[in-house]
């Protein structure tokens, strides 16, 4: 009796667990705007070599004003922590954007070291090499 | 009288401020040439540099997508 409730305990606390470690992942894509997240699903947007985004085919202005929007607001971040680390906004831009693009997902579109826009496959993308090596 | 005197000396020093300048030009003209190689080492030590600074960054990089999701 005490056995099983022990089991059972423990058997709550594993999906709890294994719950906690299924939301942990796709916590970032669940706090982006509806319109930001289907722009980088679609690949109308991508992650560029510099840290911000890109359009990657024709800019409509609704995109622009999208794409605009959290490019400022991804430099006053940068601005924040390029100066708490005493390096440059755009030092501090590359390394985001190495770590950024790392992190893409499949289908996803990332700026290859070379300029040109690539689709993220099941493989590593292709970083500056300057980049660190992240996951 | 003397001013016409001057007048046609002149010649002489103005021909030798040419020649001077001329003399000046040929090693400043050499100088240009070697500044170019200058300039490519600069360009080299950056990037050294900044393949450094990107290492160091990586924590910061990582924990600014924590502290704001929403624009990343």
């Amino acid at each position: 009796m005490a056995f099983s409730k022990l089991q059972s305990v423990a058997g709550t606390a594993m999906v709890a667990i294994a719950a906690a470690a299924m939301t942990v992942m796709p916590a970032q894509a669940v706090q982006r705007d509806p319109a930001y997240a289907s722009a980088r699903a679609n690949g109308a947007i991508g992650e560029k070599i510099d840290g911000y985004l890109g359009i990657v085919g024709s800019p409509d202005p609704s995109l622009r004003k999208l794409v605009d929007d959290l490019n400022i607001r991804r430099k006053a971040s940068y601005a924040d922590k390029a100066r708490a680390e005493g390096v440059t906004i755009e030092e501090f831009a590359f390394a985001q954007g190495c770590i950024l693009i790392a992190r893409t997902a499949p289908g996803e579109k990332y700026q290859a070291p070379d300029g040109s826009w690539q689709t993220r496959g099941s493989g590593p993308a292709r970083l500056d090499p300057r980049c660190p090596s992240v996951g | 009288m003397f001013g016409a005197k001057d007048d046609d000396g002149g010649s002489w020093p103005e021909l030798r401020n040419i020649a001077l300048a001329m003399l000046c030009a040929g090693p400043l003209m050499a100088c240009v040439n070697v500044n170019a190689p200058n300039d490519a080492i600069v360009i080299e030590l950056n990037i050294n540099i900044k393949q450094e600074v990107l290492y160091r960054l990586v924590d910061s990089a990582e924990q600014n997508i924590e502290d704001n999701p929403e624009i990343f």
